[in-house]
């Protein structure tokens, strides 16, 4: 019998709850002389959901960038911590591919799938880092390709089933509306199994009713599995509810960190988000 | 084991015997038809029943179950059932005060929850039944004040997803019963087998909510001996065997899913199929393609809806083959219906089955349908009429939740669009000196729980079943259902007629999804509402945008689209029962405002005290009704809000040259 609760976990982490997870320290990231990142440093901890703010430009993508290693800082790390803590890699040095492998994935602000696929396909594609089998073996597909795509196709299932995608499953994931193409982008962040989940503005663009089905997901995602989020939202009433912490950058400098009253408070976010008086 | 002490649990066992590896229930999950033999399914009653008896429920008792369709629920059932509990169903959508009245009156201590929605619900009225006990004058506002205490104790909830991190010492997991049942069990050897002969069927077995024109349901007794003589005398009618396959999506609160899916499924040995999720209903059952099917009105109306819109989105070459399709269909039937067998039409009704009417069938599922039922309310005879136009043997049930549900169905070779048919076996129908249906037959109910009063209101020393609802016996002796006896209307003419059927006149039209008539000093009005998806559908293609429903029904082509639909409707009725003027409401009728009850019926009463300022308007025949409504937000604030209404007057209306929409098929619009 097929019980109801989900067999797999969707937290590949096992660092403890409360150490640090992800320490970025002193980063720096230039483009020519367009400086995009300046020395920005904080500490993520594990189980929470840590909001990265700021207004348009400030460089809170770049910052997803350097994690997720699609873009190299010229200066500073950033240091991610597996096993029990103990162990520690520089994702400022490692490639992507490495990076996705220690269990850091993400979800990209335009949405970053395959249009012609469907959703199940681009969901079963977000498991290819855990896939083992050779060329010959996908060939052959009978044996173990087959029962290995089986064993993924159950964590795949979970997930739809989390996010209630199933009336889509079959459905070409181009012809999907838009809030429901955010919700898969999600979805192929979290069959990774993640240890560290990057969000990039799953809000967008979307209208208040779904962006409150979406951080139910979020929330959903976090409770049910510990999953710590780094989440990065424009949506300053859906900040402040959700986040247990909140990074605030303005023109790449980390103008506050704290916890989202402290944030509210502090004056120097009022006046970047509000604009200052002039003196 | 003779028929007369049958119980639903020992037919379980006795299919777990007979048939231990077939399926007995299958439900969609993670995309794959996942199946529960005869035999395992009796072994999990088995377990929850342990678990129940651990839990301290007892002979007597009642459990609530409060979820959507999932084999959860039944194993429930049969496992109060078994150890001589009852069962009562709660629909899942109801809130507050209806839920309490239903716990409170059949002392629950029991609920079975499906999910962390239901689970906070119950916490919640728990909360504050705790917090009404200790200080009394709290309980003003609350419903609290007149309703007996709230007893439940335990919640068991089967969908564990969002509470993994609640702590309320009440709620347990289902499969956490079933282990504690199974503990129970290995120290009781013997005693549930003993529990389940003690059983006769006489006992009561459901407790269903009747659908009361109140928001206070009554809770109508009914005995395994009420339900299984109905399925009896059902499947003598309409054989039902163990290869039939049964979609089952609507509540189990509902009498016409407990009909079905229990009393007939388990004396029958139906499969059951639970669909994935509401979003994948349809899909789910195309694919499953039940034998039988039993569905209100509604589901009917909206399947019609949906081939029109899609007919008429369609090329036109599908559009002229559907066409001519359905109108061999339409006269194949016409035959059928009188038992006549296709006679000349023998050969173009196998083509046009095969090119136009199969595919259209096979799209809603109903590919293989052998017996489909409509209850629960009067399905307009166009509805009907399209149904079996397009192959589907579509028969109107009549009865209520005090006669398990059925009393009265149409015969497949001898059908009437305008009624409901000739009674079942061992019922008997008289129609009083007032015009009302009187029944009687082994199916009438027990009484209603903890209501005597009412029970001998409803059912008299010699057994007849005082329906409430007007009507006669036609020629061919078909009983002819007019109304609710209240809603019989009278013109200023002085002609008698059913509202409900201007109403469904009215509601044939795919725009429409509600409509509730008046009798004005000249003629008739109506509040209407439109169907979002269509008509939603409609302005899209017309290139109308529009943001919410209040305004979608407030656009200036939207009322002349209704009116024009109107008008139409207008042609088919006598000339005293015309609708003269109509309103589209700025909102949908919702249960939750008591509008309409949780199977969506129209509660007249309801929509007469609320809209009474525009009924009057109606009647005067002003040309716009100002109306406040006060719309609370989720963060509870409530803001006053005036809403200007049109009334539109169809007495000088005439279809604008041109305008006409083309035809759908065979002279439909």
């Amino acid at each position: 019998m097929l019980g109801r609760a989900y067999v797999h976990s969707l937290n590949s982490s096992t660092v403890p709850v409360g150490s640090p997870i992800l320490e970025i320290s002193d980063i720096e990231l230039r483009f020519g002389g367009v400086v995009a990142l300046h020395d920005v440093g904080f500490t993520v901890t594990q189980g929470h959901i840590h909001a990265v703010i700021g207004p348009n430009g400030a460089g809170k993508s770049s910052l997803l960038n350097c994690v997720s290693g699609l873009y190299h800082p010229q200066k500073g790390k950033a240091v991610l911590h597996t096993g029990d803590g103990a162990i520690t890699h520089e994702l400022t040095k490692l490639p992507p591919h490495r990076i996705a492998r220690l269990g850091v994935a993400r979800s990209f602000q335009n949405i970053e799938l395959f249009s012609h696929l469907t959703v199940l396909e681009n969901l079963m594609l977000g498991r290819h880092t855990h896939m083992k089998h050779g060329v010959l073996q996908s060939l052959l597909w009978f044996g173990p390709a087959r029962n290995q795509e089986l064993s993924h196709r159950g964590i795949v299932e979970e997930v739809i089933d989390l996010l209630s995608l199933q009336p889509f499953r079959h459905k070409p994931v181009g012809s999907l509306a838009y809030g429901i193409q955010k919700r898969v982008e999600l979805g192929r962040a979290l069959v990774l199994q993640p240890s560290l989940l990057l969000l990039d503005e799953p809000m967008a663009g979307m209208n208040s009713e779904e962006k409150e089905d979406m951080a139910r997901y979020v929330l959903d995602v976090h409770e049910l599995a510990g999953v710590t989020v780094i989440l990065i939202e424009h949506d300053m009433a859906v900040v402040m509810d959700i986040s247990d912490r909140v990074s605030v950058l303005d023109f790449g400098r980390l103008i506050a960190d704290g916890t989202p009253d402290e944030v509210k408070a502090n004056s120097a976010v009022i006046e970047a988000y509000l604009g200052a008086e002039e003196h | 084991m003779s028929a007369s002490d049958a119980t639903f649990p020992k037919l379980l066992r006795g299919l777990a015997t007979k048939n231990p590896d077939q399926t007995a229930l299958q439900e969609k999950r993670y995309g794959i038809w996942q199946p529960m033999s005869w035999s395992t399914y009796a072994a999990r009653v088995q377990d929850f029943a342990h678990g129940l008896a651990a839990l301290g429920v007892e002979r007597g008792q009642i459990v609530a179950v409060l979820g959507d369709n999932r084999p959860e629920w039944l194993i429930a059932e049969l496992a109060a059932q078994s150890i001589g509990a009852a069962v009562v169903g709660i629909y899942p959508t109801s809130i507050g005060e209806e839920l309490l009245h239903i716990l409170t009156l059949a002392q629950v201590k029991v609920v079975v929850a499906e999910d962390q929605e239901q689970v906070d619900k119950l916490l919640k009225l728990r909360a504050e039944a705790a917090a009404a006990a200790v200080d009394p004058s709290a309980a003003t506002s609350a419903p609290f004040a007149d309703m007996p205490p709230l007893l439940v104790d335990t919640v068991v909830f089967y969908d564990p997803h969002g509470l993994e991190q609640y702590t309320d010492e009440c709620l347990r997991d289902f499969t956490a019963v079933e282990a504690l049942g199974r503990e129970w069990g290995a120290t009781h050897p013997g005693w549930l087998d003993e529990q389940v002969a003690r059983g006769t069927s006489s006992d009561i077995a459901v407790i269903c909510t009747t659908s009361g024109t109140t928001s206070r349901p009554k809770l109508a007794e009914l005995s395994h001996d009420n339900l299984l003589a109905m399925a009896d005398h059902l499947t003598a009618i309409d054989p039902i065997d163990s290869n039939d396959r049964y979609v089952s999506f609507l509540p189990f609160a509902w009498i016409g899913e407990q009909m079905l899916a229990v009393a007939c499924g388990l004396s029958r040995g139906l499969t059951l199929s639970f669909p994935e999720d509401s979003a994948t209903q349809k899909s789910d059952m195309r694919e499953i393609g039940p034998d039988v099917m039993f569905s209100p009105p509604r589901i009917w109306e909206g399947m019609l809806s949906e081939v029109q819109v899609r007919i008429d989105e369609a090329g036109w070459l599908k559009r002229k083959v559907f066409g001519w399709g359905y109108d061999v269909g339409d006269k194949a039937a016409g035959r059928r219906v009188k038992g006549q067998g296709a006679g000349a039409l023998g050969a173009l009704h196998w083509l046009a089955d095969q090119v136009a009417l199969r595919p259209v069938r096979d799209q809603l599922g109903l590919a293989r349908n052998q017996h489909a039922y409509t209850g629960g309310a009067p399905l307009g005879p166009d509805v009907f009429r399209f149904f079996h136009a397009i192959g589907v043997n579509l028969k109107q049930i009549y009865g209520q939740t005090e006669i398990c549900g059925i009393a009265v169905v149409h015969r497949d070779d001898d059908i009437a669009f305008n009624t409901v048919g000739t009674p079942i076996a061992g019922t008997e129908i008289q129609i009083a000196d007032n015009g009302e249906i009187l029944l009687r037959s082994a199916s009438v109910f027990k009484g209603y729980h903890r209501n005597p009063a009412a029970t001998a209101e409803a059912v008299d020393p010699e057994g007849w079943l005082h329906t409430g609802d007007a009507g006669y016996l036609d020629d061919n002796g078909h009983l002819v259902v007019i109304d609710r006896q209240k809603d019989v209307l009278t013109t200023a003419d002085g002609t008698r007629f059913s509202s409900a059927f201007i109403e469904n006149k009215l509601k044939f039209s795919p725009y429409v999804e509600e409509a509730v008539t008046f009798a004005a000093d000249n003629g008739m009005t109506a509040i209407i509402t439109i169907d979002p998806m269509t008509t939603g559908s409609w302005a899209e293609h017309e290139r109308l945008s529009y943001t919410t429903y209040t305004d979608l029904a407030a656009k200036a082509e939207v009322q002349d689209l209704v009116a024009e639909e109107i008008h139409r409707a207008n042609e088919d009725l006598p000339e005293s029962i015309r609708v003269q003027r109509f309103v589209l409401l700025h909102k949908q009728f919702d249960p939750d405002d008591d509008e309409i009850t949780r199977t969506r019926k129209v509660r007249r009463n309801v929509i007469q005290d609320r809209y009474g300022l525009i009924i009057d308007a109606l009647n005067r025949g002003d040309e716009r009704i100002g109306i406040t409504t006060t719309v609370t937000y989720q963060d509870g604030t409530k803001v006053d809000r005036t809403i200007d209404l049109r009334i539109f007057d169809l007495t000088t209306y005439r279809v604008p040259e041109g305008r006409g929409r083309r035809p759908v098929w065979s002279g439909r619009r």
